[in-house]
């Protein structure tokens, strides 16, 4: 490693480097949002990796990205990274956002839906 | 002191959960200065109690050791507290808030991507935490309401006056709200709705 590890705040980074086994994760990373609804297809198993574990617990119902971060109390960019893992083992179901550009349709369910608050 | 081990991660409690039938989440981010009422607003609307998710930044320490020439790097977290609001059995919305100075932008490139729009909040004793704000949502295309949460001990201006000191459009909305009563937070993001409504309806000038 080119950078000095004593830079980093005790606890911090070095953590979540050994969580993520390393990896930066960017390229090979799935393409989740913070909204992303993640479902557990499976129950976790003795020996998993923990954080697999626990995010296999948590979103036994739909849980969002940012949710599962905020449960784990890890940073969304490690979750992303755990969860590609999870996605790959098809372990998890990921449930995309609504679309990029919404429509009038779903401009008026958001309404309907606030209107009821 | 709050265990970060994951044996103990917390699930949600049975009345937070979503019902299995949820299918997608849009978002809408609520930006501003410290002390404005992001979070209290977040908490007004939300079904849940607001959460956390944090995110590291590392960025060159202005601390540099001038003898090695070596750059430090320092990891600071920000913290974006979060909201949600199950809008029907299939669609949830969830609501961000996220400081508004510029050190903070690196948090925006996945928060506003795909999110419905913004609401910026403003404190009247403050306007200036909105200028560069506006400018960036402006330049990245994403629309927004202006929400002027109404301190007690802050001078109310006129709308207009506000909007020729931020420098808005006419059709941008600008409403007064109190980000502590729920009715009030409910109706700047209808507010929000509509306009996107009325700005996907509208055709581009060519
Ligand atoms: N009087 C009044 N106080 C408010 C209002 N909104 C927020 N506050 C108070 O302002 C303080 C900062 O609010 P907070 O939501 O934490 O701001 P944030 O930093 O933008 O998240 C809190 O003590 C709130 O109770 C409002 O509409 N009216
Ligand atoms: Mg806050």
């Amino acid at each position: 490693m080119s950078e000095s590890d004593q830079d980093w705040d005790k606890g911090g980074p070095e953590r979540l480097y050994v969580i993520t086994g390393g990896r930066a994760g960017a390229e090979e990373q799935a393409e989740l949002d913070l909204v992303t609804l993640i479902v557990s297809l499976e129950d976790s198993q003795p020996g998993m990796q923990p954080e697999h574990a626990a995010i296999l617990r948590v979103c036994r119902s739909p849980l969002s990205v940012a949710e599962i971060s905020a449960h784990l109390a890890l940073p969304a960019s490690v979750i992303g990274v755990l969860l590609t893992d999870l996605l790959a083992d098809g372990r998890v179901e990921a449930r995309a956002p609504a679309a990029n550009l919404p429509d009038i349709a779903l401009i008026e369910a958001v309404i309907d839906g606030l209107q009821k608050l | 002191m709050v265990s970060r081990s994951s044996d103990t991660v917390m699930e949600p409690a049975r009345e937070d959960q979503l019902p299995s039938s949820a299918s997608s989440a849009v978002k809408i981010v609520i930006v501003g200065g410290f002390g404005v009422g992001k979070t209290t607003l977040v908490r007004s609307v939300s079904e849940i109690r607001p959460l956390t998710t944090e995110e590291t930044m590392t960025e060159a320490s202005t601390d540099v050791d001038d003898v090695s020439g070596v750059e430090r790097k320092t990891a600071t977290t920000v913290a974006m507290d979060f909201g949600r609001i199950s809008l029907n059995e299939e669609l949830v919305l969830y609501l961000f808030g996220t400081p508004g100075q510029q050190r903070f932008w690196f948090l925006w490139n996945g928060l506003f991507e795909g999110a419905l729009g913004a609401i910026v909040l403003v404190d009247t004793r403050r306007l200036e935490v909105s200028f560069d704000v506006i400018g960036r949502l402006e330049e990245a295309d994403v629309p927004f309401v202006i929400a002027v949460n109404a301190f007690p001990d802050a001078s109310s201006y006129p709308t207009e006056e506000l909007r020729s000191a931020l420098d808005l459009p006419e059709q941008v909305p600008i409403v007064v709200c109190d980000a502590r009563q729920r009715a009030s937070s409910r109706d700047v993001l209808i507010t929000l709705m509509r306009y996107l409504r009325d700005v996907i309806q509208t055709p581009e000038p060519s």
